[in-house]
């Protein structure tokens, strides 16, 4: 398929490791083949992107790939060593961290209380072994801050914040409980103009603190903006990894959509794709 | 870092009057509710309700069915509903009664043994509920009557074909745990009371009220030990994120499945108590004990200020409704009406508690 040799120069350089690399990975779900060998990896302080148009395969790999889904064949080295994660949490306490399309938040609970929720801290023993919640407090006000948003007050609901304070606050949260690797899910797709970049300016902060980002879009736009490298998914496989400004917003496109169709349409839609 | 980015205050958010703050307190409608109801009856009974014994006679009821109330406010947070606890007052009063009077087993083999009972049978509702992912509405509806059905069944077993079985305070007579289930707390405190002529006596020199019925203690202590479980531990928090949204609380490492069979196994256990000090107050259990106490129990949890949707309400609220309920009952034989208006009014104090909690919820969310 990627005949086009700048397809091919995106492998990782010999002296950046992997915090983790996929090869080869194929599920199947009955006689449905959702991934077909797909090859795939992240370095520290980097964004890489991974694209593709609805149904790529694009949810399954990131299922995969934080210990929802145990892959068919293939295998998954983490920092180095052959891994397979037999559940979510056991991928959240290797430092894989995901932040799905819907947050994993709790709109009725406080801002504290979902940013906290499943690893409360605690304090005193025994039976005095209590949520400490003036210290989450604390953490939640200082980390929200350090991601450019003042909350009123730590108790305010999830709910009354706006989808980008929350991404943010999903974000925060992960990089908190130390994330090496952050995969967000399509974390742009229902923002405004500004919320958007205010998420992309969040991703470009939490690299810059040394966490491998794999940022799932299929806005390319989105993607050129904060991106290292990308990948491009297409029914179920990998057309090949690309690194920045070795390729251009269009060509990425067409690889999205399969080549050919794409670019016949984009004469009639005149670039407004 | 820190001081490197500093947003702005967002000048759209108005700050919170003292009102807005109050009304997100989930408990907020009941203690309301509460004041509503004592003036209600300060003005239309008889003066003696407010007297101690007056107190202590509508506090009885209330806690009876606070302690189901509180438990099961906890399960509708955790996201699920049991309809199967009336029944299961019935079904761990004939266990007790069973286990007391027919094998004679000391209360502190007898009593642990019922509470063992009652959460194996909210297990096992918990894991059908997850297992098969059908509403717990349902699968505890059927538990209602199962549990009904099998207290009769087994009162006529053990009884041979009574549907009452007699001779529990015989059984339990001079068990020393039985302080602790039945009977009067406190008295020593009230006689000194008495003494000093805080509170109303006899003629003699007892004291007209003896002393706190026990479940009223039970009671007490439930709603604090609940409050705090709910507030200030890890697992209330994964009681709230259960409920409020259990795919994402799993996502986030919550025991999303062990946070559910606990709080069926807790409101199970709830009803066991209940039975074991409503049995040794009655000293004898019958089929028809806590007969639509599922429904009372839901009632007061939502007058509490829960959700029927899960993650949001309070152990505190769920305690005032169940004193709502307490007055209500009793307060109505204080005065001229007829006592039939009780359903009248709990029907409508329901009607109104869920519309206050909607409007509630959309403030808390900032919903529009």
């Amino acid at each position: 398929m990627a005949d086009d040799t700048r397809f091919h120069h995106g492998s990782v350089p010999a002296d950046a490791r992997p915090i983790i690399h996929m090869e080869d990975i194929t599920k199947h779900f009955g006689n449905v083949i959702a991934l077909n060998g797909v090859t795939f990896d992240v370095t520290p302080g980097e964004c890489h992107c991974l694209l593709g148009d609805n149904g790529a395969g694009k949810s399954t790999f990131i299922k995969t790939m934080s210990g929802v889904h145990k892959p068919n064949s293939g295998q998954i080295f983490f920092e180095g060593k052959p891994l397979s994660f037999d559940s979510p949490r056991e991928a959240m306490e290797a430092g894989i961290a995901t932040v799905f399309q819907d947050l994993a938040m709790i709109p009725l609970m406080s801002v504290t209380r979902n940013f906290f929720m499943g690893r409360e801290p605690t304090k005193g023993k025994g039976l005095t072994r209590r949520f400490d919640i003036d210290r989450a407090n604390e953490i939640t006000m200082e980390e929200m801050r350090r991601m450019g948003i003042n909350l009123r007050a730590p108790d305010q609901a999830v709910g009354t914040l706006s989808g980008g304070e929350r991404q943010t606050v999903a974000i925060a949260r992960a990089v908190y409980f130390g994330a090496k690797v952050l995969i967000l899910d399509e974390p742009t797709s229902a923002l405004g103009v500004r919320q958007t970049s205010n998420v992309l300016s969040t991703i470009d902060r939490v690299r810059k603190q040394g966490v491998g980002v794999v940022f799932i879009s299929h806005n390319v736009r989105h993607a050129m903006a904060v991106g290292d490298r990308f990948t491009v998914l297409n029914r179920g496989q990998t057309l090949g990894t690309a690194v920045r400004d070795e390729i251009t917003a269009t060509e990425l496109q067409d690889l999205m959509a399969g080549g050919q169709e794409l670019a016949q349409l984009e004469g009639s839609l005149g670039g407004t794709v | 870092m820190a001081a490197e980015i500093q947003a702005s205050e967002d000048e759209r958010i108005r700050s919170e009057t003292l009102a807005t703050k109050l009304m997100k307190k989930p408990e907020l409608g009941a203690i309301g509710g509460v004041i509503l109801v004592t003036l209600f009856f300060m003005l239309t009974a008889d003066s003696t309700m407010f007297t101690l014994s007056g107190i202590m006679n509508f506090m009885t009821p209330a806690a009876q069915l606070g302690i189901l109330g509180i438990a099961a406010a906890m399960l509708m947070i955790g996201g699920e509903f049991d309809l199967s606890i009336g029944s299961m007052v019935a079904f761990a009063g004939m266990i007790f009664g069973a286990l007391t009077v027919n094998l004679g087993l000391p209360l502190i083999l007898a009593i642990p043994l019922t509470m063992a009972f009652a959460a194996a049978v909210g297990a096992v509702n918990g894991t059908i509920v997850l297992r098969t992912g059908l509403p717990s509405f349902i699968v505890t509806l059927a538990g209602l009557f199962i549990l009904r059905g099998a207290s009769l069944v087994g009162l006529k077993l053990f009884t041979g074909g009574s549907t009452q079985l007699r001779g529990v305070r015989d059984a339990v007579e001079g068990d020393w745990l039985a302080r602790f289930f039945s009977g009067d707390a406190l008295q020593g405190l009230f006689a000194w009371l008495a003494s000093a002529g805080v509170i109303d006596t006899f003629s003699n020199g007892t004291p007209k009220v003896p002393g706190v019925p026990v479940e009223i203690l039970w009671f007490i202590g439930f709603a604090l030990i609940a409050t705090y479980v709910l507030l200030r531990t890890p697992a209330g928090n994964w009681i709230f994120a259960t409920g409020g949204d259990s795919g994402a609380a799993k996502n986030s490492g919550v025991p999303v499945r062990r946070v559910k069979i606990s709080l069926f196994m807790l409101t199970a256990c709830a009803a066991a108590l209940v039975a074991v000090i409503t049995v040794i107050d009655a000293g004898s259990t019958d089929a028809r004990r806590g007969f639509m106490k599922e429904f009372e129990a839901i009632i007061t949890a939502v007058i509490g200020g829960c959700l029927l949707t899960g993650g949001y309400g309070s152990a505190i609220g769920a305690f005032f409704g169940a004193i709502i309920f307490g007055m209500v009952t009793i307060g109505l034989t204080y005065t001229d009406f007829d006592q039939d208006w009780f359903q009248i009014f709990l029907g409508g104090m329901l009607l109104l508690a869920v519309v206050f909690n909607n409007v509630i919820r959309k403030r808390v969310t900032g919903e529009r």
